[in-house]
């Protein structure tokens, strides 16, 4: 009976475990998709006759709130993962914590964001430049929220592994967390295109 | 963390302070870009020069997320090619269908 | 534990009950076990399900195309009013089971087969792997795919009946479709998830858990063909993805990505936004459509390499050579896409530039062909029914690769552009190309799966039968083409002046379609019934050297008795001096 090799243990060859693979290889396929997005945009606002300004339509303020929320969750969770690495499992409870809770206020001034739109009578069927502004932020929420599952996971129930295999721990806790920066990331490019050009 | 655990990972392990000094630069210097990407825009620059200026600060900072946050600037080479191979399928991507029909929209007006 | 890596760490526990599998129940053993075995034989067998319901599809669909407008006899009352009044297909009908036909085939039954079938059952045996570096993942796949699955039949329960649109659902037709195209985009939605998940596997896997002494360039062919569709799938399919969202959007919450202004339908125009452009869905489509088509090809070229050395009984000519071709291809792939839209009105500067990627990308597919051909050439050739199937792909895909120079050239595209010849060509290269690749890895892998072998009386008349039927349903289409019938006409061209004289050959090509079906009968009874009473196979009963042979056949959960290293490259067959005429690849 054989178990899964480099799971938790680097191949010696790569230098790599199994795990920090497989997300990076899932990052490049959210590359690619985000990438799609971002060409639609491009292509449909070159062809199109006119086009507003973003900070004419959407809010800045709230979006820069919004920015600033993401990039600390960014650094709440690197800094959850080096609590796991210096050993420290309360530090990380409270910067994943952390992390999760700007998570949620993210969503939540999106949520008044969308809210304010719909109010105001704005809906993606509007015109293109909602069309677009809705799906792209529409899908990039729902990335939020998926990676937010994932970290309240490691959180809570999956924080057992903690006790029984540490190292496995660590590493799962560091490749959420590389979705969830990827999540920051792409909100860096999303925040400027929209709202400010 | 043990010395096992420690060599276990593989990776940068026991100099973790060193990481969090750089994290906590990296961290005001996404703030301090931030703050500079939405004062810039302020100033309605000519489109196309927003746009850019737009984009280039947009990728530092992208850029400071993947190196540090995400350790690219430390990874492995497999690592490497899976990235360079999808950015170079993300620029076809961009470019070609721009090249090809850039010019035939709002045909039917 | 000195350095890291160097001994396997004590381990976690694994709640997947490897360690007990005499505990699990039939539901966690059979049909929601994370072993690659059981998920690769459960692809595999909906694969062929689905492939056999896209192939009636097809089958009902050639009676229209031979008879346009007469009932079809008993079937035809039993399809109801709306579809067959009378037994009379209906044009709506046949748009339908056109569509789905081809997603069916496309993204139901090659796919899943070839790479969710063979892939995860062959791929960790031949590497020496004990399972996926992913075994949940891979459960995982397999379930979404089977909802995108019944996602895609439920379509044709709904009011208005399956998307009608074409595989390939172009706007603006697609956004102006019945509930059933919005059934098809949240089901391609569902195959595209189980198949990046898929991909992630099969790239971690091959990198990260192939034995000691199994370097990059000891790779059975096989193996690599795998890596590279694996990435095919994993940078080619987000983007369609992104498309399915935004023509969802469309659908759903009235938006224009896809929508141009001042759009007439039936005589009304659009209140919609406007400021979309159909085109946009082409090139997102077929960003990741033509990469699909290498998908569909390379693992059956990974089978055939597999099988000829195997019954030639030496090493393949020219391995490097088609590994390089292999990446070459994969690269190219991405950059040749919009040969498929020669007709939008781009510039000439950007045709030529498609037109010189596709010629480009001929090259890599001639020279696999090529050294495949080559290496028949003073072998020693045994014609196993997995040999026949393999020697039958040659020619096919020859045709087949061959009569898509006319398609990739910008100019001669122009009077066969979506025509019959068209759907010859890309025929050819899947149904009696891939098809047969994949017949051929059944009869050949068989043994590994169940330890007996499959009957060689009923995989030559399956083999003899299906190729000549085959050949007089796809070869006539290039005619009709020529002569310029249109792809997509309900009636095969039958209104059309112009096409009177080649309208026979439609009732040539469906009686060629009706014999082939006649043909599977005995493939499918030897599938199931060799399982019970074929010859006992040993652990190795083709005398191959690649590592799955080492396994016990079938073999255990972890695969091997011991773990398993190379000693060599892949094809070591006719050593000079050796006791054999093999050498496996996994004996010191």
């Amino acid at each position: 009976m054989m178990e899964i090799p480099y799971t938790v243990a680097v191949r010696r060859d790569t230098g790599l475990t199994n795990g920090k693979i497989g997300i990076w290889l899932f990052l490049a396929s959210e590359v690619m998709l985000f990438g799609a997005l971002f060409a639609s945009y491009i292509l449909i606002r070159a062809g199109a006759p006119s086009w507003p300004r973003g900070d004419s339509i959407l809010n800045v303020p709230l979006a820069t709130f919004n920015t600033i929320v993401l990039i600390s969750s960014s650094i709440t969770m690197v800094m959850a993962w080096a609590s796991l690495m210096r050993g420290r499992f309360g530090t990380f409870r409270i910067y994943m914590g952390g992390t999760i809770l700007l998570g949620f206020v993210f969503l939540v001034v999106k949520y008044f964001e969308y809210s304010h739109k719909f109010h105001d009578g704005l809906f993606p069927s509007s015109n293109n430049f909602l069309a677009i502004y809705f799906t792209l932020t529409g899908l990039h929420m729902l990335h939020v929220l998926g990676g937010m599952a994932v970290n309240a996971y490691f959180w809570g129930p999956g924080a057992k592994l903690w006790k029984t295999n540490p190292v496995w721990f660590t590493n799962r806790v560091e490749n959420s967390g590389l979705f969830w920066h990827f999540v920051d990331l792409v909100w860096i490019f999303l925040f400027p295109t929209l709202y400010l050009l | 963390m043990t010395s096992d655990q420690a060599a276990l990972t593989g990776d940068h392990a026991v100099d973790i302070d060193k990481h969090v000094k750089v994290y906590i630069v990296v961290f005001v210097a996404l703030m301090a870009l931030t703050l500079i990407t939405v004062a810039v825009s302020y100033l309605h620059l000519p489109t196309k020069t927003a746009i850019a200026l737009a984009l280039f600060i947009a990728t530092i900072k992208g850029s400071l997320v993947a190196c540090y946050f995400m350790h690219l600037i430390s990874e492995k080479k497999l690592i490497y090619v899976v990235l360079l191979i999808t950015v170079i399928k993300f620029a076809a991507l961009l470019a070609l269908p721009a090249f090809t029909h850039g010019n035939s929209y709002g045909i039917f007006e | 534990m000195s350095h890291p890596g160097a001994t396997a760490p004590p381990t976690p526990h694994v709640p997947h009950g490897s360690h007990h599998e005499e505990e699990l129940g039939f539901w966690r053993k059979y049909v929601f076990s994370v072993d690659h075995k059981v998920i690769g034989i459960q692809y595999a067998i909906t694969g062929m399900l689905f492939l056999l319901f896209g192939f009636s599809l097809m089958m009902l669909m050639r009676w229209q195309l031979a008879y346009p407008g007469s009932a079809l006899p008993l079937l035809g009352s039993m399809l109801g009013e709306v579809r067959m009044p009378g037994g009379i297909m209906q044009p709506d009908f046949y748009n339908e089971l056109g569509a789905m036909h081809g997603t069916i085939m496309v993204f139901l039954g090659v796919v899943p087969l070839a790479v969710g079938g063979f892939g995860n059952f062959v791929v960790p045996l031949q590497i020496g792997a004990p399972d996926m570096a992913f075994p949940r993942l891979n459960m995982a796949s397999y379930w979404f795919f089977f909802l995108g699955g019944v996602t895609m039949l439920a379509s044709f329960f709904v009011p208005g009946g399956a998307a009608q649109g074409g595989w390939t659902s172009y706007p603006p037709l697609a956004i102006l479709l019945g509930t059933g195209q919005t059934w098809w985009l949240i089901g391609m939605i569902f195959l595209i998830t189980s198949s990046l998940l898929g991909a992630i596997n099969f790239i971690t896997t091959t990198i990260q858990l192939r034995a000691k002494g199994l370097t990059y360039f000891r790779f059975p062919f096989f193996v690599w063909a795998q890596f590279v569709t694996a990435f095919l799938l994993l940078l080619a399919f987000p983007p369609l993805e992104a498309a399915a969202v935004l023509q969802l959007m469309d659908r759903l919450a009235g938006t224009s990505f896809f929508l141009p202004t001042g759009l007439v339908v039936s005589g009304q125009v659009l209140t919609n936004a406007g400021g979309g452009n159909p085109i946009l869905w082409q090139h997102l489509f077929w960003f990741l459509a033509h990469p699909e088509v290498y998908v569909l090809i390379l693992p059956g070229m990974g089978i055939v390499a597999e099988i000829v050395a195997n019954n030639t009984r030496k090493p393949l000519w020219g391995y490097r050579p088609m590994v390089y071709s292999l990446l070459f291809l994969g690269f190219m792939s991405f950059i040749v896409w919009a040969h498929h839209m020669f007709m939008t009105g781009m510039g000439t500067g950007m045709a030529a530039f498609f037109q010189t990627t596709t010629m480009i990308i001929s090259i890599p597919s001639v020279v696999i062909l090529t050294a495949l051909i080559m290496s028949l050439w003073g072998g020693s050739i045994r014609f196993t029914t997995p040999m026949l199937f393999a020697l039958g792909f040659l020619p096919m895909f020859g045709i087949g690769g061959l009569t898509g120079l006319p398609l990739g050239f910008n100019i001669s595209d122009i009077p066969l552009h979506d025509t019959y010849y068209v759907i010859g060509h890309f025929h050819y290269v899947v149904a009696p190309g891939t098809i047969f690749a994949l017949f051929a890895g059944v009869y050949y892998w068989y043994p590994k799966a169940t330890g007996r072998l499959m009957n060689e009386t009923l995989g030559r008349i399956h083999f003899f039968g299906s190729f000549v039927c085959m050949n007089v349903i796809f070869m006539p289409m290039f005619f009709i083409g020529l002569a310029g019938v249109s792809r997509r006409l309900f009636d095969g061209g039958a209104s059309y002046a112009f096409a009177q004289p080649v309208l026979h050959l439609n009732v040539v090509s469906s009686w060629g379609a009706w014999i082939l079906a006649l043909f599977q009968i005995p493939f499918i009874f030897n599938f199931f019934w060799s399982a019970w009473k074929g010859a006992k196979a040993g652990d190795n009963p083709w005398d191959a050297t690649t590592i799955e042979w080492a396994a016990p056949s079938p073999p255990p959960h972890g695969n091997f008795l011991k773990a398993p290293e190379a000693y060599r490259g892949p094809y070591e067959y006719s050593v000079p001096g050796a006791a054999k005429d093999f050498t496996p690849q996994y004996e010191a």
